[in-house]
């Protein structure tokens, strides 16, 4: 992918994943939260990893953010009105989010081999699902059927929680 | 092609982003958004460093990374959805979505 694209899409993403946490209505911040992981998605196929950016497509802009605007439209959130803002949390908040951006910056410039070019590949196609597949069912074998059970557990977890009533 | 050090700082601003709007917003569900937004920015690191660790037997990714990342995604699907089950529960029991109005651990 040429720098021109790379740069486009990370830009996209951030600029719509700010967008998220600045939007005071719901529902755009959940449209925004698509944007920013179809870009995602685009910058995972830059890495020629065309399996993940497949998934990140399906599971979170299909599934999870149906899932979000489902739950937005069942509660029937509007925007959010002027609350008095809690100004020394709020400068907390940033004065964290600043100092861990500034400790990302001075470790990857401090990072030697973050200044290498990508190695490049031995074929022009490569065939990711099929390698993922291998090993997943051969090396990750275990961990696949805990996450599996993962999931199981999550759903039951749901249907618990949906039908029993908080006081 | 970028190097790999663009993608570790685009990934620190995502995740930079998603932390933020944790400590910033008071909205349940606009959090549990920010948490995916910085489970995504480490998912962006291992792929990339995945595309960085070419193994030179076979001129592959490495694919360890990317299997990771399968995990780390069918957990955070899990895991959004519980937390929205416990949005509407609380939002049921309260008529709420604000961190500040429920600060109670017991109901």
């Amino acid at each position: 992918m040429s720098p021109f694209l790379f740069w486009f899409f990370a830009l996209l993403m951030l600029v719509f994943g700010a967008g998220v946490i600045i939007n005071r209505n719901p529902v755009a911040s959940a449209l925004n939260l698509v944007v920013s992981f179809l870009a995602l998605a685009a910058l995972f196929m830059s890495l020629d990893a065309y399996f993940i950016g497949i998934i990140q497509i399906l599971v979170y802009a299909g599934a999870v953010m149906v899932l979000f605007l489902f739950i937005i439209m069942l509660l029937d959130l509007h925007a959010e009105g002027l609350r008095r803002i809690n100004w020394i949390a709020s400068a907390g908040g940033i004065v964290v989010a600043l100092a861990f951006l500034i400790q990302i910056f001075s470790v990857v410039s401090r990072f030697k081999l973050a200044r290498q070019n990508f190695p490049p590949l031995a074929g022009s196609t490569i065939d990711d699902v099929h390698n993922i597949g291998r090993l997943l069912f051969a090396s990750y074998n275990l961990p696949f059927q805990i996450i599996g059970v993962v999931v199981l557990v999550a759903t039951i977890g749901v249907v618990v929680l949906s039908t029993r009533e908080l006081r | 092609m970028n190097t790999l050090g663009d993608y570790l700082i685009v990934s620190g601003m995502l995740f930079t982003i998603g932390f933020a709007g944790v400590m910033l917003r008071r909205n349940i569900i606009i959090i549990l958004m920010a948490l995916e937004l910085m489970l995504n920015a480490a998912n962006l690191s291992l792929v990339a460093f995945s595309r960085f660790h070419v193994d030179p037997a076979s001129g592959t990714p490495n694919y360890n990374a990317q299997v990771f990342v399968f995990f780390t995604i069918t957990v955070a699907a899990a895991e959004v959805a519980v937390g929205l089950a416990i949005a509407v529960a609380l939002y049921r029991a309260r008529q709420t979505t604000h961190v500040e109005d429920i600060s109670n651990l017991k109901f």
